[in-house]
C-alpha cells in the first residue's frame, strides 16, 4: 500500500481560533471564532460548517452570525453529543478546525425588498440569527420585518440581550411566546403558532422563514398557508446529520435530496411532497 | 473494436506475467459456494466461472476503512490529508460489477470531487470477463441491462472454449498485453463465435422480473406507501449485509482514531449502512428513518428512483448480492414484483 499526501482534499480543515465565548444557558454556549491568517469565512446566512476537533470528530454546526461581520463568525453549540460536549470544554485561545461553509443558505437576494416573517423555535434561533442580523445590518433593503420567537421556558431563551434590542427597535415587529411561563414572565404563553394571527400579511410580497424543531414546522406552515402566504415563499431550514457536508456520505439524504448540498434551506413547495422531510 | 486471442493454455503465463509487474486480484473459490476477490499469482487460483463474490470489487475502490487525514494536535489542530492506494489489476470482473464501479465513479466525480477515490481508481486496471450464462437465479442483470459488456474496462475477456477473445478497450489495456507475446490476431471464425455467443445470450438472458426498468422510477413513486415495505420491514434484521455487499452502496461514516498519546491520530472513512437505525439520527435524538420499513424503502429507492432523478442512472446492477446474502430472505426481484402487483391493483 502506498500513501501520498495531498492538498485540496475536501476533508482538509482550516485552523481557527476561539476569540470569545459566552455561556447562553445551562446547555448552550456561544463561540466567536476567527480563521487563521485573517481569512474570512465568507458565508451566506443559513449556511453551516463542519466543526472539527481531532480526537472527538466533526459535527455540522450552523453559523449563528451575519456575514456582515467579516472578521469572525459565531457558533451556538448545545452540549448534546460527544463532539459538542468536547467543544464546550474549549475556551478563548483554543483552536478548532473548520470545513465549509456548506449548503444553500437563505436566498437573501430574493428576499430584498420583501416583507419578512422570521419565525424561530428553540435552537432554531441559532441559524435564523444569521439572517436576522443580516437584515438588521441592511434594514432599509427590506420591507416590513416581523420576528416571532418561541421557546420552552424563559430560562431557555437564547440571545436574550439581542432579543431585547430587537423588541425595542421601531423598524421591527417583534413578538415572542413561551410554552411554560415563570412567575416573572410578562409575555405570551402558548405555542408559536398563536403569534401568527397577529401579523399583518400581504401574501404576494411576504416571505416567511421558519426554523425550529421538526414538530414546529407542520403547524406553523399550516397557519402561514391559511394566511395565503405562497408555498414557494415559505422557507425552512432542515436539520439532518450532515456528516461529510459533501453530498456523499448519505446520512442527511431526504429522498433524492442531499440536505447538506441542496439545503439546508428549502422552500416549502420543494419539500412538501417528500414524506418525512418535515 | 480491437480484438486479440489468448489461447486458454496461455492464461497462466499471462497471469504470471501480470503478477510480475503488479498486484493481481481475481475471483477465488472460498468454500460453501462462496467466492472472493483475492490476490493471485497464477491462474490455478482463479475461478473463471463464479457466482458474484461475497464483496464486490468496491472494496478496492472504496476500502471499508481508509485514512483521510493524519493529525497532530500537540501545538494546534495540525493535519495532513493523505491518500492510500495500490497499483493493481482486477482480473475476471463481471459486467454487473463493472457497472457498479461506473456508479461509484458517478458519485465520487460529482462535485465536490473525492480525491481519495479518484487517485485510487486511476491506479486500478480492470479486465472483465463475460458471463456466458446466468450465475444463479438471484441475478437480475438482464432487467438492468448489465449482462452485456458496454465499456468500463481496459480489457474484456470472453471465454469461448479453448481460447478467450480479448477486447482491448484502452491504451492501458494494450500496454498490459504488449510484450507478453501471448496474444494472437483474431481469425474470422473467432469473431463469428463471439457473435454467436452474444446472439445466444439474448435468448438466455431475459428480463427476470418482467417489468421494464424504465417504469420503475414511477412505480416507486406510486408505491411509496405500499404494503410491501411493511412486509419486508417486518422481516428485515437491520444487519446491513445488503449494503455491505452492494456494489453501489457507498454511504460512509467518518471517525477519529487517536493514538495512545491522544495527541496524534488519524481521521478515517468507514463503510456505514442506511439500514442501521442511528444512520439518519440527529444529535437531539430525532430519527428520520426510525422504522426498518422506512429504511428498506429508502434503500430500494436509492437503487431505482433517487439516482435516476439525480444522474439518470440506475444504481442496481442486477448482481443479486443483496438477495443472496439476506438472512431474512428478502428478495429484490420478489419485492419489485410485489410492488408492481400492489400498484397495478390500485
Amino acid at each position: 500500500m502506498n500513501k501520498i499526501t495531498i492538498n485540496n482534499s475536501s476533508y482538509e480543515i482550516k485552523r481557527a481560533k476561539i476569540i470569545k465565548t459566552r455561556k447562553l444557558t445551562e446547555t448552550e454556549k456561544l463561540f466567536d471564532v476567527s480563521l487563521f491568517n485573517g481569512e474570512s469565512l465568507d458565508h451566506e446566512p443559513g449556511q453551516f460548517i463542519e466543526a472539527s476537533l481531532f480526537g472527538a470528530g466533526e459535527a455540522p454546526i450552523s453559523i449563528a452570525s451575519s456575514p456582515t461581520r467579516r472578521d469572525s463568525f459565531e457558533l451556538c453549540v448545545r452540549a448534546i453529543g460527544k463532539f459538542t460536549t468536547a467543544m464546550h470544554r474549549l475556551d478563548v485561545g483554543d483552536e478548532i478546525g473548520v470545513r465549509g461553509p456548506f449548503g444553500k443558505g437563505f436566498p437573501v437576494r430574493i428576499l430584498f425588498g420583501k416583507d419578512l416573517i422570521l419565525i424561530a423555535g428553540g435552537l432554531g434561533i441559532a441559524p435564523l440569527r444569521s439572517l436576522i442580523n443580516f437584515v438588521m445590518d441592511n434594514r432599509r433593503d427590506f420591507g416590513i420585518v416581523n420576528i416571532l420567537l418561541g421557546c420552552k421556558t424563559p430560562q431557555n431563551m437564547l440571545f436574550g440581550d439581542e432579543v431585547e434590542k430587537w423588541e425595542k427597535r421601531m423598524d421591527v415587529n417583534f413578538n415572542c411566546s413561551v410554552d411554560q411561563a415563570s412567575p416573572e414572565w410578562a409575555g405570551n404563553v402558548g405555542l408559536i403558532t398563536s403569534l401568527i394571527p397577529g401579523v399583518t400579511i400581504i401574501p404576494d410580497r411576504t416571505f416567511a422563514v421558519v426554523v425550529g424543531p421538526p414538530v414546529m414546522y407542520k403547524f406553523v406552515i399550516k397557519e402561514l398557508i391559511s394566511k395565503k402566504v405562497p408555498e414557494n415563499q415559505i422557507l425552512v431550514s432542515l436539520e439532518r446529520h450532515m456528516k461529510c457536508g459533501l453530498g456523499k456520505c448519505g446520512h442527511c439524504q431526504i429522498h433524492s435530496i442531499y440536505c447538506c448540498q441542496d439545503g439546508p434551506v428549502f422552500t416549502y413547495d420543494q419539500i412538501k411532497n417528500l414524506k418525512g422531510a418535515i | 473494436m480491437n480484438y486479440k486471442i489468448l489461447q486458454k493454455g496461455n492464461l497462466d503465463n499471462f497471469i504470471t506475467a501480470l503478477s510480475a509487474r503488479m498486484k493481481v486480484v481475481a475471483p477465488v473459490k472460498r468454500g460453501y459456494g462462496n467466492y472472493s476477490f483475492e490476490d493471485v499469482k497464477n491462474s490455478k487460483e482463479i475461478s473463471l466461472k463464479y457466482v458474484p463474490t461475497v464483496l464486490p470489487p468496491k472494496k478496492y475502490f472504496m476500502p471499508q476503512y481508509e485514512t483521510l487525514i493524519e493529525y497532530d494536535t500537540k501545538t494546534g489542530q495540525k493535519m495532513q490529508a493523505v491518500v492510500e492506494f495500490e497499483k493493481m489489476v482486477l482480473f475476471g470482473v463481471h459486467t454487473c460489477d463493472i457497472a457498479g464501479i461506473q456508479c461509484l465513479d458517478i458519485v465520487f466525480t460529482d462535485r465536490p470531487r473525492d480525491l481519495n477515490y479518484l487517485i485510487r481508481r486511476n491506479e486500478i486496471l480492470i479486465i472483465g470477463i463475460e458471463c456466458n450464462e446466468y450465475c444463479d437465479s438471484f441475478a437480475n442483470c438482464a432487467m438492468m441491462d448489465t449482462h452485456m459488456p458496454s465499456g468500463g474496462y481496459d480489457i474484456f475477456f470472453t471465454d469461448l472454449g479453448d481460447y478467450f477473445v480479448a477486447d482491448i478497450h484502452t491504451q492501458a489495456g494494450d500496454d498490459l498485453i504488449n510484450g507478453t507475446n501471448l496474444f494472437d490476431e483474431p481469425k474470422g471464425y473467432h469473431l463469428k463465435a463471439l457473435d454467436a455467443l452474444r446472439l445466444k445470450k439474448r435468448e438466455i438472458f431475459r428480463n427476470e422480473v418482467g417489468i421494464d426498468r424504465n417504469e420503475l422510477p414511477d412505480l416507486f413513486v406510486k408505491g411509496f406507501e405500499a404494503n410491501v415495505w411493511n412486509d419486508i420491514g417486518k422481516r428485515c434484521l437491520a444487519c446491513g449485509n445488503c449494503t455491505n455487499v452492494c456494489p453501489t452502496c457507498y454511504c460512509f461514516d467518518v471517525d477519529d482514531i487517536p493514538n495512545l498519546d491522544l495527541k496524534t491520530g488519524k481521521r478515517v472513512r468507514i463503510w456505514d449502512s442506511c439500514q442501521s437505525e442511528p444512520f439518519a439520527k440527529v444529535a437531539g435524538g430525532e430519527s428520520f428513518r426510525k422504522e426498518r420499513s422506512d429504511r428498506k424503502r429508502h434503500r430500494f429507492n436509492r437503487k431505482f428512483k433517487y439516482p435516476v432523478d439525480r444522474n439518470n442512472h440506475f444504481f442496481c446492477t442486477g448482481c443479486g448480492r443483496c438477495s443472496r446474502t439476506c438472512m431474512a430472505s428478502i428478495n429484490l426481484k420478489e419485492t419489485i414484483r410485489q410492488l408492481y402487483q400492489e400498484c397495478s391493483a390500485l
